[in-house]
């Protein structure tokens, strides 16, 4: 019998970044009963990691802009695999996601007649990224954080409580998701979540007919990441676990530049904004690489030599636009490819300066917190000198399967997906910028049709039994039983040595450049992984025990990376974030076609599985022909780069 | 690349007491404190609780106090310490402890719903709002702020003083208050609330004694006290109790 604390909500969000609260705000307006659940404090979420921009077509800094030019760039980002339909409402809405921040406190730079000032960045076609310096992500996030504590302001004045309509649970992790009945068996409607509080340890049930993923992204299963220990693939597991499956799991974005020393920094990111005011890359030998690496696809769109580029940042529509503000997959593969051919710097990586590029105080003064993470981390005073930047594992494309208009996950009544946790927007390849829009309007809408959801019929609310509560207490124990009483197979694992041990095996065999040995090799390693994960002990007790927490994380990790391994193999051609050096070229045959990743045997216990199998099953399918209004947005001769044959004549 | 053998001391332990645990660990270039912590973690106490998030100084997890010192971890570099020095690592002091380095910092969330929100101007619709960057920049310092609490941590106004918490918001939130009030927009006064008055008044501005140990340690170099405190005090004394304004206000309304 359990005896776990039981509460009932409308709307339970499970992560509280951007996507999160946004939903939370949303589901809280619409009258939901709405319950924030995250792993860290109430404002830490990685959101604030973002420093570059919110990307949306408001037109202040150049009159052409509009949604038809961001929905274009972005497809092209995202060479052309982008759910297109998600790619519209988030051209179209990011407008208004900006401009309501503003009527929540959100101070964004200013143009000179008062308005929010656009920055350049990569693949956009004209300025358009609403900032604060080069902290936006910040500025994002205490605005969210700073409307959620406004409403409880407001539900404190009618009903004396604070957290009547609205609470954050800080500090707690979901482990599964709770179904009625329970997945696999039937529809697996969803019935709450299975948590448990960080600093006590204590289990608890959050029940709920709506819940909401914004958990974010996967980037701790890798060695080199700008991601932090929160990004382990929650969400993305959740999914999988409840029968959700994940789609485009093989495009996982690194980040042209990270910071490559000292080591203990390592991955750390250097926002793009740097290359959007001026920045530029060189190799050993002094050169601006970028100009050898313009794709064919982008050939029009890019300046071929360095005065036209540079005349580009006073004169836009004269001139093209550096190829250093090519998108990001492009840029990292470039600088992949010139530290392989020995033109590297002392650090294996590349030159990013600014400093030959813009006087000291204008540095200091457009990316503060750049001048200081290299001053304090690094030594470095870039104001004087140029940094060394390698790619670093920042964001997965890949994600839960969602309906776009609503974000209602695939095949389970009642989930929703937001954010990095959703996939589809973003196609193969992120657009910066794109992120921040993204969790705004996508965290609104899964917020506002989670609450609708919630409010239907509501007499008939989900049960929840105690057979899988006692499942889930059973399996985020089972780490403590491991030291006891040694488990058939061997010793006691150490979860922190399994966790390094997967991170090279991702970094090193399924990362940027991929080929098919590799990708075979990481499976058989993580299948090996997965069994002596099984046997991941931890000592002491469930009072704030990271061990434990870690041990706990490593099942998600696992499943993710297995999708992301399994997908990438299947995947037998280059584009945005998948590059195989064994199919280099982009096939046109590929651009329909989506991998989704399923659970494949649903009745097994995640760890008790034959170590050997895999866990992961994929399925092919063909996604909707892009809507004619939104082809006829591109030149012919464009979209004869993309689209099949009998696309372009359908 | 050059590594050495660091000593350290942790403070170990929980709500019921504790003490400081001595550990030898493997330091390599360029490290900060944060990667020596996660290291013991790694290899000698697997269940040491820290708490932390970006490691690049952007989130304000991971402050605690190093050699008695108010700091983020993840922004402390081993090279400002000597080779041979013990290093010690302890709970914000300010705070009760949940377990080892992890401290209940509740308090400050509870501040945080003390301050009045944003008010919209009424009759500007969402993206009419006009502001000049001059006019921002005052507020947009203010915003920097990561909430480490770094500086709610060495306030000696609560820091010795457990009593004065109910009535002191502490650094941060004087320093919110100051920044809506700043904010070109904010229509709290079209809407009845004085935010000067409230300063003094709910928040305890009057027990700031300006001596600065909030901006020292902001990781954010913030001025604190010079931008947002002083500037507050300066403004509340102007409106209400400063004796030579009443004693003006008095004379020239007197009849003639």
């Amino acid at each position: 019998m359990s005896v776990v604390d039981r509460q009932e909500w409308d709307v339970v969000v499970v992560g509280a970044g951007g996507a999160g609260l946004r939903a939370a705000i949303e589901a809280r307006e619409r009258g939901a009963r709405t319950a924030v659940i995250c792993k860290s404090l109430f404002g830490k979420a990685h959101t604030v990691m973002a420093e570059g921009g919110i990307a949306a077509a408001m037109a202040n800094a150049n009159e052409h802009d509009g949604w038809q030019v961001h929905f274009r760039d972005t497809l092209r980002g995202g060479k052309f695999l982008n759910q297109w339909r998600m790619a519209e409402l988030h051209a179209q809405e990011a407008p208004e996601r900006v401009w309501e921040l503003e009527t929540w406190g959100a101070l964004f730079d200013r143009t000179a007649d008062g308005r929010i000032a656009q920055r350049n960045f990569g693949g956009h076609e004209y300025p358009r990224l609403a900032h604060v310096g080069d902290r936006t992500g910040l500025e994002l996030i205490r605005t969210l954080q700073q409307k959620i504590v406004s409403l409880q302001q407001e539900d404190h004045r009618e009903t004396g409580d604070h957290e009547s309509r609205l609470k954050v649970f800080q500090e707690c992790t979901v482990t599964r998701i709770l179904q009625d009945p329970p997945f696999p068996g039937g529809a697996g409607r969803v019935g709450g979540v299975f948590a448990y509080e960080r600093e006590s340890g204590r289990f608890f049930v959050l029940q709920a007919p709506s819940v909401v993923l914004a958990t974010g992204g996967i980037g701790k299963s890798f060695k080199v990441t700008s991601n932090s220990w929160e990004y382990t693939g929650d969400g993305h597991a959740l999914a999988l676990l409840a029968g959700a499956p994940l789609l485009n799991m093989e495009f996982v974005q690194f980040h042209p530049t990270g910071m490559v020393w000292p080591p203990s920094v390592k991955g750390i990111l250097v926002t793009e904004s740097v290359r959007g005011d001026g920045g530029v890359l060189r190799n050993s030998e002094g050169r601006r690489f970028m100009f050898d690496y313009i794709p064919d696809v982008f050939r029009e769109k890019y300046a071929p030599t360095e005065e036209e580029a540079d005349r580009w940042y006073d004169d836009p529509d004269r001139n093209r636009r550096p190829p250093e503000l090519l998108p990001r997959d492009e840029v990292a593969r470039a600088i992949n490819a010139e530290v392989k051919a020995g033109r590297g710097s002392p650090h294996g990586g590349v030159f990013l300066d600014v400093s030959t590029r813009m006087p000291a105080e204008v540095v200091r003064r457009r990316l503060p917190s750049m001048y200081h993470q290299f001053k304090e981390l690094a030594d470095v005073d870039i104001t004087a000198e140029a940094m060394e930047v390698g790619p670093t594992c920042h964001y997965v494309m890949g994600g839960v399967a969602v309906d776009s208009d609503t974000a209602a996950a695939r095949g389970v009544p009642g989930l929703f997906a937001a954010g990095e946790v959703a996939g589809g927007m973003h196609g193969s390849n992120r657009l910066g910028g794109n992120s921040l829009s993204d969790l705004l309007v996508f965290g609104r809408r899964a917020g506002r049709h989670a609450a609708a959801y919630a409010a239907g019929p509501s007499a008939d609310r989900p049960a929840v039994d105690d057979v899988q509560v006692d499942a889930a207490a059973a399996e985020a124990l089972r780490p403590f039983s491991a030291e006891a009483g040694e488990p058939a197979g061997g010793p006691p694992e150490n979860p922190y040595t399994l966790h390094q041990e997967l991170q090279q095996t991702m970094n090193d065999l399924v990362g940027i450049i991929r080929r098919e040995a590799e990708m075979e090799q990481a499976l058989e390693r993580l299948a090996a992984l997965r069994a002596r994960a099984r046997r991941a002990g931890v000592e002491g007790h469930r009072q704030f025990n990271p061990g434990w927490h870690l041990a706990l994380d490593l099942r998600n990790m696992l499943l993710v990376s297995e999708c992301v391994a399994r997908a990438a193999l299947e995947r037998t051609e280059s584009r945005g974030g998948h590059t195989r050096e064994d199919h280099p070229a982009m096939d046109r045959a590929w651009r329909r076609i989506n991998l989704l990743c399923w659970l494949a045997d649903p009745a097994g216990d995640p760890a008790a599985t034959d170590p050997e199998r895999g866990r992961i099953a994929l399925s092919r399918e063909n996604t909707d022909p892009v809507r004619p209004d939104l082809l006829a947005l591109f030149e012919k001769e464009e979209l004869v780069k993309y689209l099949a044959e009998e696309e372009l004549y359908e | 690349m050059s590594s050495y053998e660091a000593r350290f001391q942790v403070w170990r332990g929980d709500a019921q007491g504790g003490g400081l645990a001595d550990f030898a660990v493997e330091v390599h270039d360029g490290e900060v404190v944060l990667d020596i912590v996660h290291r013991i973690q790694a290899t000698q106490a697997p269940d040491l609780a820290v708490r932390w998030n970006c490691k690049a100084g952007k989130c304000g997890s991971c402050s605690a106090e190093i050699n008695g010192r108010p700091r983020l971890l993840c922004m402390t570099r081993m090279s400002v310490f000597d080779r041979t020095e013990t290093i010690t690592v302890t709970p914000l002091r300010a705070f009760p402890v949940v377990r080892d380095l992890v401290t209940d910092v509740g308090f400050n969330y509870t501040k945080a719903r003390e301050i009045p929100a944003f008010v919209p101007p009424s009759g500007v619709a969402p993206g009419e709002y006009r502001m000049l960057q001059e006019d921002v920049d005052r507020s947009q310092e203010f915003r920097k702020c990561i909430e480490c609490f770094l500086c709610q941590d060495t306030c000696h106004v609560v820091r010795d003083h457990e009593e004065n918490k109910t009535a002191f918001a502490g650094p941060r939130f004087l320093m919110r208050v100051a920044e809506l009030d700043m904010h070109p927009l904010d229509a709290a006064e079209e809407a009845g609330l004085d935010r000067r008055r409230t300063a003094q008044d709910e928040h305890g501005l009057g027990y700031c004694n300006i001596t600065k140990c909030c901006t020292e340690v902001c990781p954010e170099g913030i001025r604190i006290t010079d931008n947002a405190l002083i500037p507050m005090k300066e403004r509340v004394v102007d409106r209400t109790y400063d004796p030579l304004v009443w004693l003006g206000s008095k004379i020239r309304r007197r009849p003639s």
